[in-house]
């Protein structure tokens, strides 16, 4: 067979027994549960979600067998058909014919249904199947299915495709043994698909029929949970209401109910600093541990629990299926602004983070919807402002319950930057979706999953994987900026000793670039903040700890005392309304470099999001001095 | 362009809870290629199930599967005269 070409592709993987995969591509449709799978067999942190298409990078882990040697896995997009239409189908496809570059061609596949729509999915069998690879056909949420009363005969669809079929509930880990065997020792190719099948859709789904017929396939009962939750989650009155609920519950938890354990960690970082910092002796690495190092690092990780409540939000409402009905929902709305309900998906993952948002549009099949929302996901309020938003916020506005203890004023300016930024963003896709990215309305085309319970396993997988980007990020990109901003800020020497912060490198960039700033109620120091926040925003924060903690008379006071002595409330509103705007992301513009293909956009999007920034923070400056 | 041609009823002429039986799709090949994968191929049995809380799009079940299409989508797609149902 093709098992030669397939050993010059694999060479760099340890191929060493002839009849065991090396590479193996795992393929389903969306909501087949194909992510939950990759986690049961590699362990590696993987985004799982019952929404279709949130898997759109090409996920890659290792197995490890009985024999323990290992297996690359390759987790590939959600898709109905290989015919290539969208991001998601080129690239399965792509990577399944072996002409993805940089790519080796996979010696196996895993095909992933779902046993309760088997009809439907079995189609997906055509294709894969046709490309005479060894596979085993993975029928999955087989408790779904036996719960609500379907049954399949396993063994007579094994005869008819082929190739072995396995039963199995990859969720409770159930009927898995059958694909740890296939893993050890990869079956035959299957046997060549009825010609019929891949010729035409209407012709590929009876020949589906006829598999499930052979196979006495027996649908299960509809979801009755599905339906009576959907008879109150999509109600006329109560739907929007939800909603609406479930954003604001959103808020609330992060900003309210992160608190004490965001105070917890605070406590900590301080307290081990005094600790460390007491035992060394008075140097200059003392002071870069503790002023550079600590201070700068620790007043990033305070945010960290803030980030996690966000993410387990996000988590639930994806697993749980919620997402898909609010992507409905929104639909309309979206609609007036030129873009459509795929957008909310990417959208609301940009609250959270706009790297993850920006890869979510490739399930929108429309070129200039998916430019657009692209281009608008950096005005969402990430994650990474929060931390510049909490201190500003904390340092200038006193807390007073609003709306009795559920708002309090602190919330209620967090919620109004959030409004800020999402009428920017929208405001800014009705200028694109009526003039460089006009295009027909197209067809919003979106499977409603069936309501499931989000599984634990899933939602801590999830949430370890951020806590491990958060702090490698902490761990490196702000601690390399801490340091060096240390460094600039402690030379050049003045006749052998240490200059005052005014006098050092840091210093002159900040003077250098103040006038410049000084009509947005800005002083030196946010400057150097500005430039450093330039790799991402949150770093500003540490900078601006190193910077006022080197001050003496600041140190004992607090960032926050500090920033209120040194600013006025208008530069502060200002300060805000520069971070809503600017595109202070170097993650984020290598992003939509990657999935725009090329600079322009990218250039467009910073250049257009830092007058924007000058420009806000510019009149909110002139506007509340003249109130205040 | 007519009007769901010959003034046949589309998707949109079903009720909350009618079925009807499609006969064809009105779009250009790349969005009916989907729309059938999905699902919504000639012959097939689709119900109206629910809808946004406005009304648009709609929802409606085939194939096993729940289907959200916006309006001016259903209204493309065709369905059999009721006679000619089984």
């Amino acid at each position: 067979m093709s098992g030669c070409d397939d050993c010059a592709l694999v060479g760099l993987h340890p191929v060493t027994t002839g009849n065991s995969a090396g590479v193996v591509a795992i393929i389903g449709p969306p909501n087949s549960g194909k992510s939950t799978l990759f986690n049961r067999l590699t362990g590696l942190r993987q985004k799982v979600a019952n929404y279709p298409g949130v898997t759109v990078e090409q996920r890659v882990g290792s197995a490890t067998l009985d024999s323990g040697r290992e297996i690359t896995l390759v987790d590939l997009p959600g898709v109905y058909s290989l015919s290539p239409r969208s991001e998601d189908e080129q690239v399965a496809h792509d990577i399944l014919t072996g002409t993805m570059p940089d790519f080796p061609r996979p010696d196996a596949v895993l095909l992933i249904l779902d046993s309760t729509n088997l009809g439907r999915h079995l189609m997906l069998a055509a294709p894969v199947l046709a490309l005479g690879l060894p596979t085993i056909v993975i029928l999955n949420m087989a408790d779904d299915l036996k719960a609500r009363g379907g049954e399949i005969d396993v063994q007579a669809l094994s005869r008819q495709l082929g190739a072995p079929v396995v039963l199995a509930s990859a969720a409770r880990d159930e009927g898995l043994e059958g694909v740890w065997d296939f893993l050890a020792e990869r079956s035959a190719p299957p046997a060549p698909v009825d010609a019929s099948a891949l010729e035409t859709v209407p012709k590929c789904r009876a020949w589906a029929a006829r598999l499930g017929k052979h196979a006495s396939y027996q649908p299960p009962a509809p979801p009755l949970w599905t339906r009576r939750l959907d008879a109150v989650f999509l109600h006329p009155v109560w739907g929007p209401l939800i909603f609406v609920l479930v954003v604001v519950t959103v808020f609330q938890a992060i900003f309210a109910w992160a608190r004490p354990l965001m105070d917890g960690v605070q406590t900590f970082i301080t307290w081990s600093g005094n600790v460390v910092g007491a035992a060394l002796p008075a140097s200059p690495f003392r002071s870069l541990l503790i002023e550079g190092v600590w201070s700068g690092v620790g007043s990033v990780l305070v945010f960290l629990p803030q980030i996690l409540v966000l993410f387990l939000f996000i988590g639930i409402l994806e697993d749980s299926g919620y997402l898909a009905r609010a992507a409905l929902i929104a639909d309309r709305t979206m609609a007036r602004v030129g873009l459509q309900g795929k957008s909310f998906i990417p959208l609301l993952s940009a609250y959270a983070c706009a790297v993850p948002a920006i890869l979510a549009t490739r399930t929108i099949e429309n070129k200039r919807d998916r430019t657009a929302t692209i281009l608008i996901a950096p005005l969402m309020t990430c994650s990474a402002r929060l931390p510049v938003y909490t201190l500003i916020i904390a340092a200038f506005l006193p807390e007073r319950q609003v709306l009795g203890p559920l708002l309090g004023t602190r919330a209620t300016a967090m919620l109004g930057l959030y409004l800020l930024g999402f009428l920017a963003a929208f405001a800014t896709a009705r200028v694109l979706k009526s003039s460089i990215l006009k295009s027909e309305r197209g067809a919003f085309v979106l499977e409603m999953p069936p309501y499931r319970r989000p599984t634990l396993r899933s939602l801590g997988l999830r949430l370890l994987d951020r806590s491990k980007i958060f702090l490698r990020r902490a761990g490196t990109v702000i601690l390399a900026v801490a340091i060096v901003l240390w460094i600039f800020a402690h030379l050049p020497l003045v006749h052998g000793k240490l200059p005052a912060v005014e006098h050092s490198f840091a210093g002159r960039v900040g003077h250098a670039i103040e006038p410049a700033i000084r009509p947005l109620g800005f002083n030196w120091k946010i400057g150097v903040g500005l430039i450093t926040s330039l790799a991402a925003r949150e770093v500003i924060v540490g900078t601006l700890g190193t910077l006022y903690g080197m001050e003496p008379d600041a140190r004992s006071r607090g960032l926050q005392q500090a920033l209120r002595r040194d600013l006025t409330p208008a530069g502060a509103v200002a300060l805000l309304v520069f971070f809503a705007f600017a595109m202070q992301c170097m993650s984020t513009i290598a992003v939509v470099r990657r999935e725009t293909g090329g600079w322009k956009w990218p250039l467009i999007q910073f250049t257009y999001m830092t007058l924007l920034a000058y420009g806000g923070a510019f009149l909110a400056y002139r506007i509340v001095s003249a109130l205040t | 362009m007519q009007l769901s041609g010959n003034g046949r009823p589309s998707l949109m002429e079903l009720r909350r809870g009618e079925h009807g039986v499609l006969d064809r799709i009105d779009l250009p090949a790349d969005i009916s290629q989907r729309l059938m994968e999905l699902g919504f191929l000639p012959g097939s049995p689709v119900v109206a199930a629910g809808s946004a809380p406005g009304g648009d799009p709609r929802v409606f079940r085939v194939d096993g599967a729940e289907i959200a299409l916006r309006r001016e989508t259903a209204s493309r797609l065709i369905l059999r005269a009721p006679s000619s149902e089984p």
